[in-house]
């Protein structure tokens, strides 16, 4: 891996970490999240528009191994300043449309709405996103998690930090 | 060393999701010994791009007929059938 690469860890934000929310639609929780990120400044105003309009026409829902399933989020990298990722969990699921197939409607409680720049610096940062979403454990926990320091937990056993 | 198969891999943005799946493609073939390179594009470029792929893995809805052999998956980021996807890659790009 580079040494240059960023962690999930590191890019996390924060104030863009909403835990166990009641949101009644993928663009009220786009919209949260992207939202802290633009008070944070890690994105431009047009960001969230940009998000959803991606998500319109090409949806980022996934479903997973487990019962709790996923929705990545993100868009073109001009409505980026800085790369950040926010997180999201459900207490009740809302509907993303799947990637792979824009007809199903999949039920969401995991949500991590990406702010990227160019790829190649955000490679470990996306495979452990990938980590994650592959093990229904630490999903799980990232779902039950109540605090910030949980969450946390639940990513630091699948994501080692070196430094 | 062969010349290396190119597998263009396609996603919505060519930002995030081609990224995850272009690298673990690339170590996966790498550890069966199959000489591959990649490149990422977005799902609307890959019509002017296929003529040079040997083969093309994507993530999201492609157009039909694009002359070369087409994986829809998301086994790369959700894990889910992937032994099978990676077998399927392989036996495609030893043809």
């Amino acid at each position: 891996m580079t040494s240059n690469s960023l962690n999930l860890l590191d890019l996390l934000v924060p104030e863009a970490i909403a835990l166990n929310i009641r949101a009644t639609s993928a663009e009220e929780v786009i919209r949260c999240l992207a939202e802290a990120l633009l008070k944070g400044g890690y994105v431009r105003e047009s960001f969230a528009d940009a998000a959803l309009a991606r998500e319109a026409k090409l949806p980022t829902g996934l479903r997973l191994a487990g019962d709790v399933h996923a929705a990545i989020p993100h868009t073109d990298i001009e409505h980026v300043l800085r790369p950040a990722v926010g997180l999201a969990t459900l207490t009740e699921p809302v509907i993303f449309q799947n990637m792979i197939d824009p007809t199903d409607a999949i039920p969401v409680r995991l949500v991590f709405l990406l702010a990227l720049e160019q790829p190649k610096s955000q490679v470990e940062m996306l495979q452990q996103v990938a980590t994650i979403l592959q093990n229904p454990q630490v999903v799980h926990d990232l779902v039950s998690a109540q605090s910030l320091e949980a969450v946390r937990q639940a990513l630091a056993q699948v994501i080692t930090t070196q430094s | 060393m062969s010349k290396p198969k190119v597998i263009l891999v396609a996603c919505g943005t060519a930002i995030a999701t081609s990224t995850v799946v272009a690298h673990a493609i690339e170590e996966e073939m790498k550890k069966r010994g199959l000489n591959v390179t990649t490149r990422q594009c977005k799902a609307t470029e890959v019509p002017s791009l296929a003529a040079d792929a040997d083969l093309i893995v994507t993530t999201t809805p492609l157009p039909s007929n694009l002359g070369k052999p087409v994986i829809q998956t998301l086994a790369f980021l959700t894990g889910i059938g992937k032994e099978e996807v990676l077998k399927q890659i392989e036996e495609i790009l030893k043809q």
